[in-house]
């Protein structure tokens, strides 16, 4: 790739067609599906509930999220050095890819009517905890989520904090309360913001958590509701309005988010030794103790949940069924496809805002672009399914597309993945090594063959890994599109949850976390052998 | 390796499509279930048709008519089993169905039967069905249910997925008429949860979940003669109870005819029948004579069966959801 005359444009514009052009391509088929005249049927008490209950479950999961997270980021901030910080910090990560059904799952056998938690108090003779279905259920996944996500993204915060500052507070004699108002307060609110609102994105167009726990219409996001009016009432009417409606709100938060936010999903929570003043006081080491135990809890006891039931379920049973492995087949199809389908749609894009920042000087659009590729926090899988599939309707067979459909709305939603991971890569390429290239006449398959390619292989096969067990661990897609037929595991699990065929989904789920769990590792150690040869 | 690479393409062929000889019947998941009535009808009509019955069952019937409509023309499906009289108009308006061009079926049904499309393969009457051990005194109407008397919590299914969702939801209409969504709002606020299908509400109530739960006058029954169970019963209410015939049709799109009609046929005898009353645990369609069995005759009969007509169920259903919809949300 000699710095050509041109811009190299050709590549990105192909990954536009894929992502965003199909998202546009959605949308215009579903505008184009929503007759005119009957809007008034379609704003009724109803979509409004569900809009309303949407915004009020997001606007409650960011909150308690960030209302735990805070504390718990500065206890772990305040404790740079104990025995298994690390393992605090990596157990942290695992919610951001474990399969949203699984986690569901974890939920249930903790917090649920036969849960662990109700069975301890029962065996010390008090009452049991209600049904966990509805808000309460919603609001416990997805702080099972957020709150580990937050905490990730706020200890970046701390570690800016340089040395002086903490020696000078120290000399000042400040203690806790002066230190948090007047040393981190001001960096939390510069990044607070812009994690609130991705929370509130996520949470907002959160599917599978509110399927499974929701339990009755109103207790619906706008996208379980699409995919109700879409799959079980077939009212595409409206189902292409409440996508409109997901679509616009998204898009208004989404643009906020990419204005103002401020921080990066950088690998965080090495933990630097700082010397802070308020640290070594007894009352605060007490109150770190319990605040990051509750955080090991809150997060590990559902993952603990998912192993314990696994294990102790009917393993030989559920093990010994031929639709469990295929559906397990069937996961690992969609995760490769998806896997391809982003890392394809991200490098592509990737060469050209590379091109664009790097060799025109043109960063603002290559920025635009990147984030034009990552449209799917404003077109929400349901939303780009939902076109999708009234697209196809009377077209094909959508259901014999089940799988091919899966993967690729999936592959689309990992692509801001794959460009966070390569995209640093070929622009450091691009920085460090055009002039020799140039020099050497070193340029086009060659240039990718010798140079970009050994560079790219590793962050390349961790991108792949990463889409892959994402999407087969998801059932966003393959809800909409699939049937019984079709099914991945965890459509699987997602029925046995719903008929309470619990020792069966117990097991189903470990599965699932193992195959996704293999897949990854797989993927990523075929690239580290690869990259080392 | 061989043995990894017979593993793959027996699973392939297992995702391939089906062979020519075989029936595909959709249908709802409990009639399916292993309880269910689904195998012994299975392994009698493949012992006479010499074909393969392959089952897609959906979590409740309601959805069978999105799911083909949804599908149009290139489905599978050959026969759909399991709507009701409520959704026959509007499978028949979107020409999902075709006639089976039987002429000399019999029905011993508690109205007369003589529909060109749709086959019924059973019958019964909506009930909330309580348990007395956490419920002593039962609602006595459905005004009771609604007013809420006793106060105690219900499970319904969803009328947009499920035919007994569908079924109360028209209960309450015909009850109630333009004052139904008033009561659906008194009543919601009882209503523990709504859940997609028949199976999921009932095995909910049966985990204790709630005292209630909206099903057959007829599901005592298998309490009765299975489990040797008396507390689980069905609450009788003055207004009557709204009737339900289940119905099965061959589907237009169907690459199988002459095996389809075999099958609707099949639902009018004895043998399938058979399979009915313990299995669905519904009525039959025919009279069993002996084979019924007495508990059958012992159940409560409704003081009055309501149905509305197919067509003004049809009309009106798409209405009278998002009616309910509204109403059961809250405030």
């Amino acid at each position: 790739m000699m710095v050509g005359l041109r811009p190299l444009l050709w590549p990105g514009g192909l990954a536009l067609v894929a992502s965003p052009g199909l998202a546009v391509l959605a949308l215009v088929t579903l505008l184009d599906a929503a007759p005119p005249g009957e809007t008034e049927r379609l704003l009724d008490r109803y979509a409004l509930h569900v809009l309303a209950f949407t915004v009020l479950q997001a606007t409650l999961s960011t909150a308690l999220s960030l209302v735990f997270a805070v504390p718990l980021a500065r206890a772990l901030a305040r404790r740079p050095v104990f025995p298994g910080r690390g393992i605090v910090i990596r157990l942290f990560g695992i919610p951001l890819v474990l399969p949203a059904i699984v986690a569901v799952f974890g939920v249930v056998a903790v917090w649920g009517q036969n849960g662990a938690i109700n069975k301890a108090l029962g065996t010390i003779g008090m009452e049991g905890l209600g049904p966990i279905y509805g808000l309460e259920g919603i609001l416990i996944a997805h702080t099972f989520f957020n709150i580990p996500l937050a905490v990730r993204l706020l200890l970046p915060a701390w570690e800016s904090i340089p040395g002086e500052t903490w020696r000078l507070a120290a000399q000042l004699g400040m203690t806790s309360w002066p230190i948090f108002r007047l040393i981190e307060w001001p960096r939390l609110a510069e990044i607070l913001p812009g994690i609130a609102m991705l929370a509130f994105l996520l949470t907002f167009s959160s599917f599978t958590v509110v399927l499974a726990l929701g339990g009755g219409p109103g207790a619906a996001t706008l996208e379980v509701a699409i995919y109700q009016a879409l799959r079980l009432d077939f009212d595409i009417v409206r189902a292409v309005f409440l996508a409109l409606l997901q679509v616009v709100i998204c898009g208004a938060v989404a643009i906020v988010l990419f204005r103002f936010a401020r921080f990066s999903l950088s690998e965080a929570g090495a933990g630097r030794v700082t010397r802070r003043p308020d640290s070594h006081g007894l009352p605060g080491r007490i109150g770190d103790a319990l605040m990051i135990a509750a955080g090991i809890f809150w997060v590990g006891a559902p993952l603990a949940g998912v192993a314990i039931s696994g294990l102790g379920g009917p393993l030989t049973d559920v093990l010994a069924r031929q639709d469990v492995w295929l559906a397990a087949l069937r996961s690992v199809l969609v995760g490769l496809g998806a896997g391809v389908v982003a890392v394809t749609v991200g490098l592509l894009l990737g060469a050209t805002t590379c091109d664009l920042a790097m060799r025109r000087h043109r960063r603002s659009l290559a920025d635009v672009l990147e984030i034009a590729g990552s449209q799917t926090l404003i077109v929400s899988p349901v939303v780009l399914g939902a076109g999708l599939f009234v697209l196809l309707l009377g077209h094909v067979r959508v259901f014999d597309w089940a799988l091919p459909l899966a993967a690729l709305v999936n592959g689309l939603v990992s692509v801001p993945y794959v460009l966070r991971l390569v995209s640093p890569v070929l622009r450091r390429t691009a920085a460090h090594h055009d002039r020799l290239c140039a020099n050497l006449g070193l340029a086009g398959i060659r240039r990718i063959v010798w140079l970009e390619g050994p560079l790219a292989l590793r962050p390349l096969a961790t991108a792949l890994a990463l889409a892959t067990a994402l999407a087969a661990g998801d059932l966003t897609a393959i809800a909409l599109f699939g049937t019984e037929r079709e099914a991945t595991l965890a459509l699987l699990l997602y029925r046995a949850l719903g008929s309470y065929r619990m020792d069966e989904a117990a097991v189903i789920a470990l599965l699932l976390v193992l195959v996704c769990l293999a897949i990854f590792a797989a993927i990523e150690g075929l690239g580290r052998v690869a990259a080392r040869t | 390796m061989p043995r990894t690479l017979a593993f793959l393409s027996a699973a392939l062929l297992t995702i391939l499509p089906a062979h020519a000889d075989t029936l595909d019947v959709y249908t709802y998941e409990s009639f399916v279930s292993e309880w269910g009535p689904g195998p012994q009808i299975e392994e009698a009509f493949e012992a006479r048709c010499d074909c393969t019955i392959r089952w897609t069952a959906v979590d409740d019937a309601a959805i069978l008519l999105s799911r083909l409509r949804l599908e149009g023309s290139g489905g599978d499906a050959d026969v759909v089993l399991g709507l009701d009289t409520n959704l026959m108009a509007e499978t028949l308006d979107h020409g999902l169905v075709r006639q089976h061009g039987l002429v000399d079926l019999e029905f011993d049904l508690p109205l007369p039967w003589n529909d060109p499309v749709f086959v019924p393969f059973d019958y019964g009457y909506f009930a909330v069905i309580y348990d007395d051990q956490a419920l002593p005194q039962p609602p006595a109407s459905l005004d009771d249910l609604v007013s809420g008397g006793n106060g105690a919590d219900l499970i319904i299914q969803d009328p947009r997925t499920s035919t007994p969702g569908l079924g109360l939801m028209l209960w309450m209409k015909t009850v109630y008429g333009d004052s139904a969504a008033d009561a659906w709002r008194t009543l919601s606020s009882r209503v523990l949860t709504v859940t997609a299908g028949w199976s999921e509400a009932y095995g909910l109530f049966l985990e204790g979940e709630a005292p209630m739960v909206l099903s057959y006058t007829t599901s005592p029954a298998y309490h009765q003669l299975v489990e040797g169970e008396t507390r689980y019963r069905a609450a009788m209410f003055e207004e009557g109870h709204y009737m339900q015939i289940e119905v099965a049709a061959m589907v237009e799109g169907t690459d199988q005819e002459d095996l389809a009609r075999d099958f609707l046929r099949f639902i009018a005898t004895p043998e399938f029948q058979g399979a009915i009353p313990t299995g669905n645990w519904m009525y039959p369609v025919i009279d069993l004579g002996d084979d019924l069995p007495d508990v059958f005759r012992e159940l409560p009969a409704p003081a009055v069966s309501l149905l509305l007509p197919p067509e003004e169920a049809g009309a009106m259903r798409r209405q009278w959801i998002d009616e309910w919809l509204e109403a059961t949300i809250g405030e």
